[in-house]
């Protein structure tokens, strides 16, 4: 088979009308981007719903065993601490308080906020700061706040800026970021273990986790089943991120809601793809009746048509990407909280639904090409 | 006359089933020669076009043989007959099915990159086609829908002969020409394309280019009524 030869032919075809192949290229490039953005959405939203478990940075959560996202905040007694320190393997243990709580505005409007208490201590899971000292969260009434897009709604506060969370003095005496914001819009105050739970409601029990750092992953089994044996569940960060990616993706609707659109962007692609190709093909038919009369084997008529679909599939995927990928990163720029994140693996899904469709477009054009009787070209 | 180019051994081919069940062709056999330009002509519905269609081996006959250089052509499998067909026969369609947004040289190369010659040495041999179909130099390189009906014509040529093919099968070639641009590419045909070593079969209507025939087939419900020997010119 002259493949040079026949992939010139194949090109020149494809290529020789640019109004047509703007319009087949651009179908799969809509479906690519459509599916792009609506995976990167999906993944960016699930991402930022583990955020407070990424931000911490811990090796090991522990918990109780009902938890299954990072926004439950069942308090563990003390004695769970104790024994998560007293275990081999361990290298330290803090105790972390994850809540929420109220702000009263200077115009009397009250925000929701996000609180986290680190350890007293070792203040584990810190995050990083950008403005003032990480030891002023020592000073009487003092909170962290992360300077991110959810801020404003505090008004606007400066370091020294006082105001009320649950009826108690806070003042923000620094300003510090996390690698990923949260996903329910709140701004978030680090305060210490102990002002968090003197200063907000609580139960009995105060912690909302055990932090771990371990000393090697080796023991990581060994921490698991004497957690276990107590009564508490112990995770690292990656199967808490899960567990907690599982519950927004399968136990709230929004997880299957997104997903059936994802679906649909599929279906749509590959309808609009298939369609476009195959109408194409339907074009061209009777040439390729009359390339089968000339003496054109099915391997090359095959040959044809799987280039001509293969080279719309990847100039639609690089058009599908660039386009998503503007959008996108404009999303970032212009928009807070946005949540889309494009990365290898919406890429890879996006690439084996092109595959797919190509696929399915050179079934489709193949099996009509193939059936086409060379005869009827000289009929007219 | 000289050696037999195409044996033609009771064919029949027939459409349909039960009641609507037509036989285009019925047991119908010929001789065709080398160096001859035999003409199939006849009413519509004759069958004209299904016999051309059987004997250069795109339509597979019920029954019946076809001989192509002792070769008994329906005797291959799809592929093989394909590539007989490339090797043997040059085809040119009464609505040329050239593609449209290929070049006029690119679309008389296509038998010869099908034959697996170079794309660069395929358009060199093209171009030497298309002068021999006599389109104006100018054209090769415009894409075949910018070219006129007579012009396509032309390019249809080159592409049929660029195989060197031992018979040409021209389906109703003067239809979509006028008069004397039809008569042209037949004179063209005659002079330059019939040899010894070729025959060229013919289908066609038009009666202003009998007189180009070495031999008339007159065909009418599917059987051959009458052949007539014109005198050599």
């Amino acid at each position: 088979m002259n493949l040079k030869g026949l992939s010139n032919i194949a090109i020149k075809l494809l290529t020789g009308d640019p109004g047509k192949l703007f319009t087949l290229v651009m179908g799969v490039g809509f479906a690519v981007f459509l599916m792009l953005q609506m995976t990167s959405t999906f993944f960016g939203v699930i991402a930022k719903s583990g955020s407070t478990i990424y931000d911490t940075g811990a090796d090991m959560w522990v918990m109780d065993r009902s938890v299954d996202n990072s926004k439950d905040n069942i308090p563990l007694p003390d004695y769970v601490l104790d024994y998560a320190r007293s275990l081999p393997g361990v290298e330290y243990a803090a105790p972390i308080y994850v809540g929420g709580g109220t702000v009263k505005l200077p115009d009397g409007k009250y925000q929701a906020v996000d609180i986290v208490g680190l350890d007293d201590v070792s203040l584990m899971g810190r995050p990083i700061m950008i403005q003032g000292n990480i030891n002023d969260i020592y000073s009487s009434y003092a909170f962290i706040a992360i300077k991110d897009a959810d801020l404003r709604k505090l008004g606007n506060v400066k370091i020294g800026s006082t105001f009320e969370v649950n009826d108690h003095k806070g003042v923000i005496v620094g300003f510090a970021k996390n690698p990923m914001s949260g996903l329910f819009g709140n701004p978030t105050l680090y305060t210490t273990y102990t002002r968090a739970t003197e200063d907000l409601p609580t139960t009995r029990f105060t912690m909302s986790y055990v932090l771990l750092k371990i000393k090697n992953k080796k023991y990581i089994p060994q921490i698991k089943k004497a957690i276990s044996k107590l009564g508490y569940r112990a995770m690292t960060s990656q199967e808490f991120t899960k567990v907690n990616a599982h519950f927004y993706m399968f136990k709230t609707g929004f997880g299957m809601n997104v997903l059936i659109m994802t679906l649909v962007s599929f279906i749509v692609g590959l309808s609009i793809a298939g369609q476009t190709f195959y109408a194409f093909v339907l074009e061209n038919l009777e040439k390729f009746g009359a390339l089968k009369a000339i003496g054109a084997t099915r391997k090359e008529l095959i040959y044809i048509i799987v280039l001509q679909a293969i080279s719309v599939g990847f100039i639609g995927y690089g058009i599908g990407v660039l386009l998503a990928s503007l959008m996108i990163g404009l999303g970032h720029l212009r928009i807070p909280n946005f949540a889309a994140m494009l990365g290898y693996g919406n890429m890879l899904g996006a690439l084996v639904m092109v595959i797919t469709i190509v696929a399915f477009a050179s079934f489709l054009g193949v099996r009509k090409v193939l059936s086409v009787e060379a005869f009827e070209v000289f009929r007219g | 006359m000289g050696e037999i180019a195409i044996k033609v051994e009771n064919l029949t081919k027939c459409f349909g089933s039960g009641e609507t069940k037509n036989c285009a062709v019925k047991n119908v056999s010929l001789d065709i020669y080398y160096g001859e330009m035999l003409y199939i002509v006849g009413p519509t519905g004759s069958g004209k076009t299904t016999f051309l269609s059987l004997i250069s081996g795109v339509l597979k006959p019920d029954s019946g043989k076809v001989f192509i250089k002792n070769q008994d052509i329906w005797s291959f499998n799809t592929d093989e007959l394909a590539r007989f067909r490339l090797n043997h026969i040059g085809f040119v369609f009464q609505d040329y099915h050239l593609f449209p947004r290929l070049t006029a040289l690119e679309n008389a190369a296509i038998p010869l990159i099908l034959k697996g010659i170079s794309w660069n040495e395929a358009l060199k041999i093209a171009r030497e086609k298309l002068m021999m179909a006599q389109l104006p130099e100018i054209k090769y390189e415009l894409p075949a829908y910018k070219l006129s009906g007579g012009e396509q014509q032309r390019v249809a040529i080159a592409r049929a002969l660029a195989g060197d093919p031992d018979i040409l099968a021209l389906d109703e070639p003067t239809a979509a020409l006028d008069g004397d641009t039809g008569k042209k590419v037949i004179t063209l045909i005659k002079n330059n394309l019939l040899n010894p070593n070729r025959a060229i079969l013919v289908i066609t209507h038009d009666a202003r280019i009998f007189e180009d025939a070495t031999r008339i087939v007159h065909m009418e419900d599917g059987v051959i009524k009458e052949t007539t020997l014109n005198e050599i010119r």
